[in-house]
């Protein structure tokens, strides 16, 4: 089992880091979430042609990288601290379905950057709905590819990550594998508890680095046990999660066996850090964070979405329980 | 591949010699054979693997010292009335003692013939150290020390202490501190069991009424013994750091695996409650096996090593709590013959994990402070003369 990032996954993190720096800072997310398609598709292209993430995982004889989940894991801690405005989650889901059921016709668009994708796991809520090229539909076993048709946008707690109601009928069969849907779903969690930890990391160093700085009855509040304590049951959190995530991104990279508990534990035990970190980050940044001009509350936002975007907590800790044979 | 023949060989002198049980209190026949073991240990080269070979160490490096420890997790090695001398007291010696000192003192340590402790804590003085009351007076070309100990773990047993006493007054509290190494068995050294909440002695208090200690007992320098707990403080650190999270887990009744085996999991709730204990256990589990693949890959983890501490202490609380409320009346009343009690031994035995080696509040001070960088708090008694500083419970 390897639990600590090698040489090469330092530097991936280090140049995804670099770039969406550059390329989408917070100011810019928050042009982006209010622009008419939510999001920069120049930053969408780069990260996908330039950078070539989108296909990471997709085998290279398909178009992709043919890395590992770990490096992808390593590359959605960024995009969730970043708060990347856009589809990439969604694509990289349909990326994950697609490659895992064999396909080989959607995967160049979808790698390239060409082609955006998502998975329909709510017909109701469709992730990127309204802006996918094609949705992906599991039907049991059977998915299909769904372009066309009715998108209706909602309005989402998450000013950053769009979802609409999609007509999902019709479509064409792209593959059928209970065993490849099953391990799919799995990955995907692995995959949002990766984002759910870069979340995680990014408000507490935004809370801890305020709290040096501001000020009351004539000390920084992070001199306070009361402040200090907090941040440090959060950073307590942050080193559990961080520890899940690299343990499920290596089980489904090297174990399938531990796959599904790893996964149900991830989103059982990243999804409520994720959360609760956010919240305590906004709580301890008093008033201002309460505020719309502030960024505590997107990180808020996106937590809570995320928390529940495969389920609710209760759906992960009732499936590990299932595995437990409790 | 030297690194490789090195664990084979260790693996192979493992297998060979150790077997034993590690009990608190060894009994005089567990004595003689953990003393035994030691002297074995020591001739293998496996006892004190970084000392130096001048005191009677091997000379190795902390890659053979890491070799050995993560063989010796497959065993239990019976070193538990040592491990005081071994951890702390003894590379403090190394550290500041005098040559006369380390030669006289760390082979016979090294090899289990001499039994130490160490006597820091006191009554008014646990969590705040520095704050501590025993007064050492110099007197006829030596000293007097009078005052007590407490949470003196292996004293019943020990030859020496390694003791830390208050020797100016009119100065702040940590510069009128100084450390010296006492003779358990002089006159006017009071040893005193312990009894703890789970009706075990696990430690001791001592007590120092008049005791005589010789100059040559100094460690460091007069005054300046906070410099020389700090050094002792981080080996103990160090120490246990090492052990976090690697105890064996088989006999604990609080643990998922004990507990659902005793509990009605198809109650909902049940299930629920078992589930948040394995979410914990395998959170923690992971976070610890980390740190130890970071220390392997040489990150040192430093003050991180207290959030997996203070993790380990709310997991022990918060199972030992759950396990007895799932199990219910049955857990706190039971026939002394039946082999119950195992959960009232642990819900007993629970806070011990977070007071021992630093309480969760201190371990939050330290992840806030030293792990995150955030700025201290505003303290009272840096400058005070100690004599004008309230310490303890004094009004």
């Amino acid at each position: 089992m390897n639990l600590v990032l090698t040489a090469e996954q330092q530097e991936l993190r280090a140049a995804v880091r670099s770039f969406l720096g550059t390329a989408s800072p917070l100011a810019k997310v928050r042009r982006d979430m209010d622009s008419e398609q939510g999001y920069d598709p120049e930053v969408y292209r780069r990260l996908t042609g330039e950078l070539g993430l989108a296909g990471l995982v997709v085998p290279e004889d398909r178009g992709g990288a043919g890395a590992g989940h770990a490096e992808l894991a390593v590359v959605l801690e960024e995009t969730g601290a970043a708060l990347l405005p856009g589809p990439f989650l969604a694509t990289t889901f349909a990326a994950i379905l697609l490659t895992e059921l064999g396909d080989k016709e959607l995967l160049p668009g979808v790698t390239a950057g060409t082609t955006i994708a998502t998975v329909a796991l709510d017909a109701d809520r469709v992730l990127n709905g309204a802006e996918a090229d094609v949705i992906l539909v599991i039907d049991g076993g059977e998915v299909r590819a769904v372009r066309g048709g009715d998108r209706t946008p909602l309005t989402t707690l998450d000013p950053t990550r769009r979802q609409a109601r999609a007509a999902l009928d019709g479509g064409e069969v792209v593959g059928a594998s209970e065993a490849a849907v099953a391990r799919a779903r799995d990955l995907f969690a692995v995959a949002l508890a990766a984002e759910q930890l870069g979340v995680l990391r990014a408000t507490l160093d935004a809370i801890v680095a305020y709290s040096k700085i501001r000020v009351t009855f004539g000390r920084p509040i992070g001199s306070y046990q009361g402040v200090k304590h907090k941040l440090a049951d959060m950073h307590c959190r942050l080193e559990q999660a961080e520890s899940i995530v690299r343990f499920a991104a290596w089980a489904a990279d090297e174990s399938a066996g531990e796959l599904p508990a790893a996964a149900a534990l991830a989103q059982a035990y990243v999804g409520r850090a994720c959360f609760e970190t956010a919240r305590d980050s906004l709580l301890l940044h008093g008033g201002i964070g309460f505020t719309w001009e502030h960024d505590a509350h997107l990180y808020y936002k996106r937590a809570k979405c995320d928390e529940v975007l495969l389920g609710p907590t209760r759906v992960h800790r009732t499936r590990l329980a299932d595995l437990l044979e409790l | 591949m030297e690194q490789v023949e090195y664990r084979r060989r260790a693996r192979t002198w493992l297998e060979e010699n150790a077997g034993a049980r590690a009990e608190a209190d060894p009994g005089t026949d567990g004595l003689a054979a953990a003393r035994a073991f030691m002297a074995a240990l020591h001739d293998a080269g496996y006892s004190g693997i970084t000392w130096p070979k001048q005191w009677g160490g091997q000379g190795l490096t902390q890659a053979e010292e890491r070799a050995f420890a993560a063989e010796a997790r497959d065993f239990t090695l019976p070193t538990y009335v040592f491990s005081i001398g071994l951890g702390m007291c003894g590379p403090t010696l190394v550290d500041l003692g005098t040559d006369a000192q380390r030669a006289r003192y760390i082979r016979p340590l090294l090899r289990g013939e001499e039994i130490w402790c160490q006597l820091f804590s006191e009554p008014g003085a646990g969590s705040d150290v520095a704050a501590l009351q025993t007064r050492a007076v110099p007197a006829d070309g030596g000293w007097i020390v009078n005052g007590q100990k407490v949470w003196t773990s292996v004293a019943q047993h020990a030859d020496f202490g390694l003791l830390l006493t208050r020797t100016d007054v009119d100065v702040p509290k940590h510069q009128g501190l100084t450390m010296f190494i006492v003779d358990m068995r002089a006159p006017g050294v009071t040893i005193r069991p312990l009894t703890d909440m789970t009706g075990h002695a696990r430690f001791n208090e001592i007590f120092f009424d008049d005791v005589q200690i010789p100059a040559e007992s100094l460690v460091g320098e007069v005054n300046g013994g906070w410099k020389c707990a700090v050094t002792t403080l981080l080996h103990e650190r160090l120490s246990i750091s090492a052990e976090v999270g690697m105890s064996g887990q088989k006999d604990n009744p609080a643990t998922f695996a004990a507990l659902r085996k005793a509990v009605d999991t198809s109650d909902p709730l049940v299930r629920d409650q078992l589930v948040e204990l394995h979410i914990r256990s395998r959170a923690l589990a992971l976070f610890n096996q980390r740190l130890a693949q970071e220390t392997k890959a040489g990150i040192f983890p430093g003050a991180r090593g207290s959030a997996a501490k203070l993790l380990l202490a709310e997991l022990t609380n918060f199972s030992a709590d759950l396990a007895v409320s799932l199990v219910g009346p049955e857990a706190v009343a039971y026939d002394d013959d039946s082999g119950g009690g195992g959960l009232a031994g642990a819900i007993a035995l629970a806070p011990a994990m977070s007071l021992g080696g630093g309480t969760n509040e201190i371990m939050r001070n330290i992840i806030g402070d030293r792990v995150l960088g955030l700025p201290p708090e505003p303290r009272l008694d840096k400058t005070v003369p100690f004599k004008d500083l309230k310490v303890g419970t004094q009004s």
